[in-house]
């Protein structure tokens, strides 16, 4: 065996582990996109990050599993719609109870679940939405399950009265308040119609967003400014006239 | 006797008659190591097990030992994580809490001690799926389908970081198949059996100690982190008789070089992991577990 | 999540399919509802659970319900259900469903000691009856008893109660209506001499003010309060308030929310009584013309066991009963009763709690008098963390309401009141307010008593299965009442007992004190149900009596029972409800019941089948019997004069009293026009060819008719355009005419044109003249014809009190998910689901300073028992600090292990609404 020969023999070998490695890895990291994007329907333990973020930080070792008093939270398995080993729950077969001391977040090792949540009712796993066309309230039957048993009665859902058009009842319809809803699925767990009328979604996958362009005049504070400020730095004109003006290229094109 | 670089094939057939007519004493005498891995790897898991279902406690009110391989917390006070996992995941850029790091250093501290891989003959309840296929697979005629260097892992092991950071997810543990098989233990997923079984047939079939020999990063992690390790397999140059028994029955046999170890004095590769399967087996004694410091002392007195 | 790859491919070749016939898929699927739906049969029927009487309609196919709705033509909810209501159909199918008898035994004897083996029923009806006439035979029948129900049907009911009281000539027969309704059945007696309401839910649209006072609407009776709501919204002058001890979701409509301490209420009542005089807002010609001053004894006790009571009790008990022996008047009673704090005040009364007479207004003024603003804010605060300031301007517009003479005021109440240790007293003192306003007996106008119970009307009241009453307000004490009614059931003159039987918790007293050894209970959870449970849960298994239990599902009840027999439900047998508006309506059987269950009816008729005359009519013995022409301890055998009414001493009391040969031939079944095809199990598997709930019915009417009780006769109550009538039901030109609003001459048949208003309850009746300590010598009377009583009662403290160890108000009460003891509800997995358990509501500073978090398990105990159940800080209810509520209606959480006995001296209810706890981490 000559050195020359086990040099090729070596390099060869380089390079086809390192064939072997990117196209590994590139099927890998493909496989890993698809996984991570699996479903965006998960419902993590209350204090979790961002879905994205969450699903770097987890290490999947359970530790909230284990110290979920009412034992609602699961581990993904493989092969399932969401990302593997994770923490999640599904409100219909077991809502979060809202425990005070939060004991899932405090067993979290790695912040997957952040720490700086210290109050459950500040919790956003995520949020409820009524379908109003199979909830009995909005029937004007005298349901209102969900809006009892919210643990923050009146915060989270409200109750809409409203007289009932011919009939002497008047209706009650839940309404849930996005901005203290906690998304623990109590409500989800105890409707009573055969499929939930009231559901927790993701929060990103049902609120939308007005837009800073425009606020609502009769929300908004903003008054008159009595003491107008110029711009501090007002655009500049340009020097000379370039062939780039706006418009120009449309004005050009003919075609009428 | 011989010395070094002269044996007699005599002396190693002797040596190997010696094996195949030990008395049956001897023979389950030399399963200890195998009886203790797999009383050591039951019991982790057992441990995990009883804690998370059968509410297992203490002290009073707190989880004897809550969580799995990848983090953990033993009474309530020792942290433990899987550092291979904690590197992933502050490669995406995730700040990691104090608990979880102090978790992976308490873990990395004990493995630097042990050996690395001491973890995967141990600890990972895949290893005892891999045992069991290789065991059947040296009893049945399989040919081996094509050569794969062991040293591939390394290469997966420097892919799972620069996936981690690219794409922002910790890149082994949302495909291991170690993580799925001991939390499919743990926490009764269905799906951790279908980890094992496709590695059980992987390594049958296909490829002999094919994962844990070939691929694993995390066996790759542990095999680097285990080149320091204190506990190590002494080498007795004098006594043997180069039977090669024991590379037989070695899952990772590059580590049992002759002629290495007959400069070193022992198993230095981080890729041994103190199983325990040679030193019982050898006929001459010529392998014992040591020290790292008195197998040098020795060697020194003897060199 | 979303659509599974089998769904898809399901879906898509229904979609070709809908595709190649060319229908579009909604259209498709409905036709196949339709097709399915075909085969359903709808006919009429009654929500199974409150007072309200919701009308609902109840399909079925292939002997189940397979589906209910509200019932659009109902008055009562047009359509509309709550949540229970929205279950009716699936409380019949829980899992656990008895089917058969049940017997206690070992080797195949009957064993005390033994356990539940399945049995025949003529095996079940032998051991039954042999330990009855056993237990007959040797105590007579005050050793027998029977826990009746305001959920029997009107027949089930009135035959119970003629077998009982006619047949075995007992009077231990009590519904738990008592735990109910008693306080205020006592109060409309005493005021108007005649039971149940002069208004109706009508009234809601009518008034101006609703004023709740101790009744969650919101929750017990969902669809009332909707119909409150709606009024609130559409009506700009409608005012309500909400007055409770603890803030709940009838807040939410509430203009105003009171929440006070326990036993305030009776010093809220006096204090706007006081207002009304002050500011001369009497309705003096509505008082001259109608109305009496009366007021009674203060010393009447508290209800707990008069005699032996250091037998049973253990020695924390004793410490309330000693308050009840010699009562020390406290700080507020001196005020309110005008005594001395620190005087002990024997219970010289406690015996004769109802007597009453006659004052004058200004002994009235002078009662009404020390109950200023001041006074009543430091007695009847409830909320700590309220100012003072804050609760007197909330009376004073309470005041403001009640006076405004302009302004409809209806007052509600329902358990708040009557679960009261003076429940009689203020239900009475809302009638005074009402009465001294005027505005009682008009549209709008008027102090209105909820029912809890779907036929605590309809059953307990009219019917009269109380141990003291017979039918249409007759009472068993009353010589002429009990002429009367021999007469309507042909019995020789003193089968009657005179003596007044035992009350629901005497029942329970009587089995633990050996008294009683032979108990039925039927459509009811006893052993759930009644206050200080432990010691009745051990006397049931531990003396040597003998239990019987009908029921649907295994309740507690049936656990401590030593025979438990399967009985039919609501919609698998025919019946009678009467809601709290006096509206009685009718259901026939939809479905064969499962097994071999039976209705209650057919039970009491079987039994009846093996008692003979000979077994009963003889001489009794009946303890402390005393009544004018009955020689003392004793009932005489009325065998000479029955066998001169053709009665045989071999005859059963089956034949007797039930199905005998005029009865038979007079109600046959089948009976086509009515039954339209329906099936009758009771009937058909008495094989004796009789329709016995209308027999029964048709029976039962000959009491009322005339006596401003009247029903329609049976038929009507089934006509497909009648969907329910409210009593007095009289026939005005040839039509069934049902009356809105008593004692008013507009609407009700018994007021004479040009009455105006006539209380005709109290007609013929007159009443001692007396002063506000003692009634006078009897020489002064006043005529009570055409009036009412306007009664002073004053405030008195509940017996027990939170103090340094057990430092917390326990108060029960109810859940909408749930129905009573949840036997029903909590078989319907969505209902279950909906409510599991039953919480500890807890304010959450009390959580805090006992270092509990939501969710904690704890211990609720008192001096009497202890229970373990988790503590709730948020949620429907916000209690106020000082203060817990427990729901009952869980068996695994028996909060009436912690409740006390105490009851109302008069109507014998319990107070299941306050007394101590302290509660500590379990």
């Amino acid at each position: 065996m000559s050195d020359s020969v086990s040099r090729r023999d070596f390099m060869v070998k380089a390079a086809q582990g390192a064939a072997l490695a990117a196209t590994g890895g590139l099927l890998w990291a493909y496989l890993l996109r698809q996984e991570a994007k699996a479903q965006p329907y998960a419902l993590r333990p209350p204090g979790a990050l961002a879905e994205k973020d969450f699903e770097a930080a987890c290490i999947k070792c359970g530790q909230c599993v284990n110290a979920c008093p009412p034992d609602i939270l699961k581990l993904a398995p493989a092969g399932g719609d969401l990302p593997i080993g994770t923490p999640y729950f599904t409100p219909r077969s077991g809502a979060c109870i809202m425990c005070p001391d939060i004991p899932c977040l405090k067993a979290c090792p790695t912040g997957a679940l952040a720490p700086e949540l210290k109050d459950i009712n500040q919790a956003r796993m995520g949020l409820a939405v009524i379908d109003i066309e199979n909830c009995l309230s909005w029937k004007g039957l005298r349901c209102e399950i969900c809006y009892r048993d919210c643990p923050i009665r009146g915060k989270a859902i409200r109750l809409e009265t409203d007289p009932r058009g011919l009939s002497k009842h008047a209706m009650f319809r839940p309404i849930v308040n996005s901005d203290a809803c906690t998304g623990c699925g109590i409500c989800e767990h105890s409707c009573p119609t055969e499929l939930a009328a009231i559901r927790i979604l993701p929060r990103n996958l049902v609120q939308g967003r007005i837009g800073e362009h425009y606020k609502i005049g009769w929300q908004d504070t903003g008054k008159i400014t009595e003491d107008f400020k110029p711009a501090a730095s007002a655009p500049e004109p340009p020097k000379a006239p370039d062939g780039n003006a706006p418009g120009v290229d449309y004005l050009n094109q003919g075609g009428l | 006797m011989s010395g070094a670089g002269e044996f007699s094939r005599a002396d190693a057939l002797e040596s190997v008659r010696k094996l195949r007519e030990r008395g049956l004493g001897a023979r389950l005498w030399s399963w200890r190591y195998l009886v203790l891995r797999r009383l050591s790897q039951f019991a982790i898991l057992l441990l995990f097990f009883g804690s998370a279902h059968w509410a297992w406690q203490y002290p009073a009110k707190t989880p004897l030992l809550t969580g799995n391989l990848s983090a953990s917390e033993l009474m309530g006070t020792v942290p433990m994580a899987d550092p291979f996992a904690v590197l992933q995941i502050f490669l995406t850029g995730h700040v990691l809490q104090q608990k979880v790091v102090l978790g992976a250093a308490v873990v990395m501290a004990f493995y630097l001690l042990v050996g690395g891989r001491v973890f995967c003959a141990w600890a990972c309840p895949v290893n005892v799926v891999a045992d069991a296929a290789g065991w059947l697979r040296a009893r049945l005629p399989i040919q081996p389908m094509f050569h794969l260097s062991r040293n591939l892992r390394y290469f997966v092991l420097a892919a799972t970081l620069i996936l981690s950071a690219l794409t922002g997810l910790a890149a082994f543990e949302w495909v291991s198949p170690v993580g799925m098989a001991q939390r499919g233990i743990i926490f009764g997923l269905g799906a951790g059996g279908m980890a094992l079984a496709a590695i059980f047939l992987f390594d049958l079939l296909i490829l002999k100690n094919g994962w844990c020999g070939h691929l694993c990063p995390l066996g790759g992690f542990w095999s680097l982190v285990g080149r320091t390790a204190q506990i190590r397999v002494r080498f007795d140059a004098q006594s043997c008789t180069h039977c090669g028994e024991c590379a037989k029955v070695c899952p990772e046999p590059q580590v049992l070089n002759l002629k290495h170890l007959e400069t070193t004095g022992y198993v230095n590769s981080g890729e041994c992991s103190n199983c325990g399967r040679c030193t019982p087996l050898c006929p001459e004694g010529s392998l014992a577990f040591d020290l790292r410091p008195l197998i040098r002392a020795h060697n020194a007195r003897k060199g | 999540m979303g659509l599974t790859r089998r769904d898809f491919l399901k879906n898509s070749i229904a979609a070709s399919a809908a595709l190649t016939v060319g229908m579009p898929v909604a259209k498709q699927a409905e036709a196949a509802v339709q097709a399915s739906e075909a085969g359903w049969q709808w006919d009429k029927g009654v929500c199974r659970f409150c007072g309200t009487g919701c009308g609902i309609m109840i399909a079925t196919q292939n002997g189940k319900i397979v589906a209910t709705k509200g019932d659009p033509d109902a008055p009562v909810n047009r359509g509309l259900n709550c949540v229970k209501g929205y279950f009716n159909g699936k409380i019949m199918y829980g899992k656990d469903r008895l089917t058969q008898p049940l017997l206690r035994m070992t080797n195949g004897q009957f064993d005390k000691k033994g356990k539940f083996v399945p049995v025949s029923w003529d095996k079940a009806m032998e051991v039954m009856t042999a330990k009855f006439l056993e237990t007959y035979r040797t105590m007579g029948p005050t050793g027998v008893a029977l826990f009746g129900s305001g959920q029997w049907t009107v027949p089930e009911g009135y035959t119970a109660l003629k077998f009982w009281k006619a047949g075995l000539r007992s009077n231990n027969i009590d519904p738990n209506a008592r735990h109910c309704m008693a306080s205020a059945v006592a109060g409309f007696m005493q005021t108007f001499g005649i039971d149940e309401p002069s208004g109706n839910y009508d009234d809601i649209e009518y008034t101006d003010t609703a004023v709740l006072w101790g009744a969650n609407m919101a929750e017990m009776h969902p669809i009332l309060w909707s119909r409150i709501t709606n009024r609130r919204l559409t009506h700009k002058n409608m005012v309500v308030v909400n007055l409770s001890t603890y803030s709940n979701m009838s807040s939410d409509i509430a203009d105003i929310e009171i929440v006070f301490r326990p036993s305030g209420d009776l010093a809220i009542q006096n204090f706007i009584a006081r207002e009304i005089v002050k500011r001369n807002a009497v309705n003096w010609d509505f008082v001259n013309k109608h109305c009496v001053f009366a007021t009674g004894p203060y010393d009447i006790g508290y209800g707990f066991r008069p005699k032996n009571a250091d037998k049973f009790a253990s020695a924390d008990e004793m410490l309330a009963f000693k308050n009840e022996q010699v009562h020390v008047v406290d700080k507020y009673e001196a005020i309110a009763q005008r005594r001395q704090t620190g005087e002990a005040v024997k219970q010289a009364n406690a015996a004769t709690p109802a007597k009453d007479w006659a004052i004058s207004f200004e002994d009235f003024k002078r009662a009404i008098e020390p109950y200023d603003i001041d006074f009543v804010v430091a007695v009847a605060k409830g909320d700590p963390d309220e100012s003072d300031a804050d609760f007197k301007a909330k009376l004073m517009k309470l005041a403001d309401l009640y006076c405004d003479p302009k302004r409809k005021v209806v007052s509600y109440w329902t358990m708040g009141f009557n679960q009261h240790q003076r429940g009689t007293w203020v239900n009475e003192q809302a009638y005074m307010n009402h009465l001294l306003l005027g505005k009682q007996a008009q549209p709008g106008n008027g102090a209105f008593s909820l029912t809890g119970q779907p036929s605590a009307c309809g059953t307990a009241r009219e019917v009269g299965t109380f141990s003291h009453r017979l039918p249409a307000d007759m009472v068993v004490d009353n010589p002429a009442h009990r002429h009367h009614a021999e007469e309507i059931w042909k019995l020789p003159a003193k089968t009657l007992n005179p003596q007044i039987g035992s009350h629901f918790t005497k029942i329970m007293r009587d089995l633990e004190d050996g008294s009683v050894k032979w108990a039925m209970v039927q459509v009811n959870n006893p052993w759930q149900n009644t206050a200080n449970l432990n010691h009745w849960i051990k006397a049931a298994r531990d003396m040597d009596n003998f239990i019987v239990c009908c029921d649907a599902y295994p309740t507690v009840s049936a656990k401590v029972a030593d025979l438990v027999l399967p009985a039919a439900m609501i919609f698998e047998k025919w019946g009678f409800y009467g809601n709290a508006e006096r509206r009685t309506q009718a259901w026939r059987q939809q479905v064969p019941p499962p097994g071999v269950a039976k209705g209650d009816l057919w039970i009491i008729l079987e039994m009846a089948k093996r008692i003979r005359i000979k077994d009963v009519w003889g001489e009794q013995k009946v303890p402390g019997l005393k009544a004018e022409g009955f020689e003392d301890g004793k009932l005489p055998s009325v065998m000479a004069e029955a066998q001169v009414l053709g009665y045989k001493p071999e005859m059963t009391l089956y034949e007797a009293l039930f199905a005998t040969p005029a009865t038979k031939k007079a109600f046959p079944w089948p009976d086509k026009p009515v039954a339209k095809g329906h099936a009758n199990h009771i009937a058909e598997t008495l094989r004796d060819g009789w329709f016995p709930e209308k027999a029964m019915f048709e029976e039962y009417r000959h009491f009322g008719t005339g006596h401003g009780h009247d029903l329609a006769p049976f038929d009507v109550y089934y006509r497909d355009d009648v969907r329910g009538l409210r009593w007095p039901v009289v026939q005005k030109d040839g039509k069934w005419t049902e009356t809105r609003w008593r004692f008013n001459e507009e609407y009700d048949p018994y007021v004479k044109k040009g009455q105006g208003i006539h209380f005709y309850g109290n007609d013929g009746k007159a009443i001692v003249m007396g002063d506000l300590d003692k009634p006078g010598d009897g020489s002064k009377k006043v005529d009570l014809t055409g009036r009412a009583k306007i009664y002073f009662r004053p405030y008195a403290s509940p017996v027990e009190q939170p103090d340094k160890e057990f430092n917390l108000w326990l108060c029960t009460g109810r859940v909408l998910e749930h129905w009573h003891s949840g036997s029903m509800t909590r078989r319907v997995p969505e209902l279950y689901r909906a409510f599991p358990d039953a919480v500890c509501w807890i304010n959450p500073k009390d959580a805090e300073a006992r270092g509990l978090k939501r969710n904690d398990l704890v211990w609720v105990e008192s001096r009497r028992g202890k229970v373990r159940v988790r503590i709730e800080t948020g949620g429907r209810n916000r209690v106020p600090s000082g203060l817990v509520y427990v729901p009952w209606f869980d068996e695994s959480v028996l909060i009436n292990k912690a409740t006390l006995d105490a009851t109302c001296p008069i109507s014998k209810q319990t107070d299941f609404k306050k007394c101590s706890v302290k509660v500590y981490k379990a």
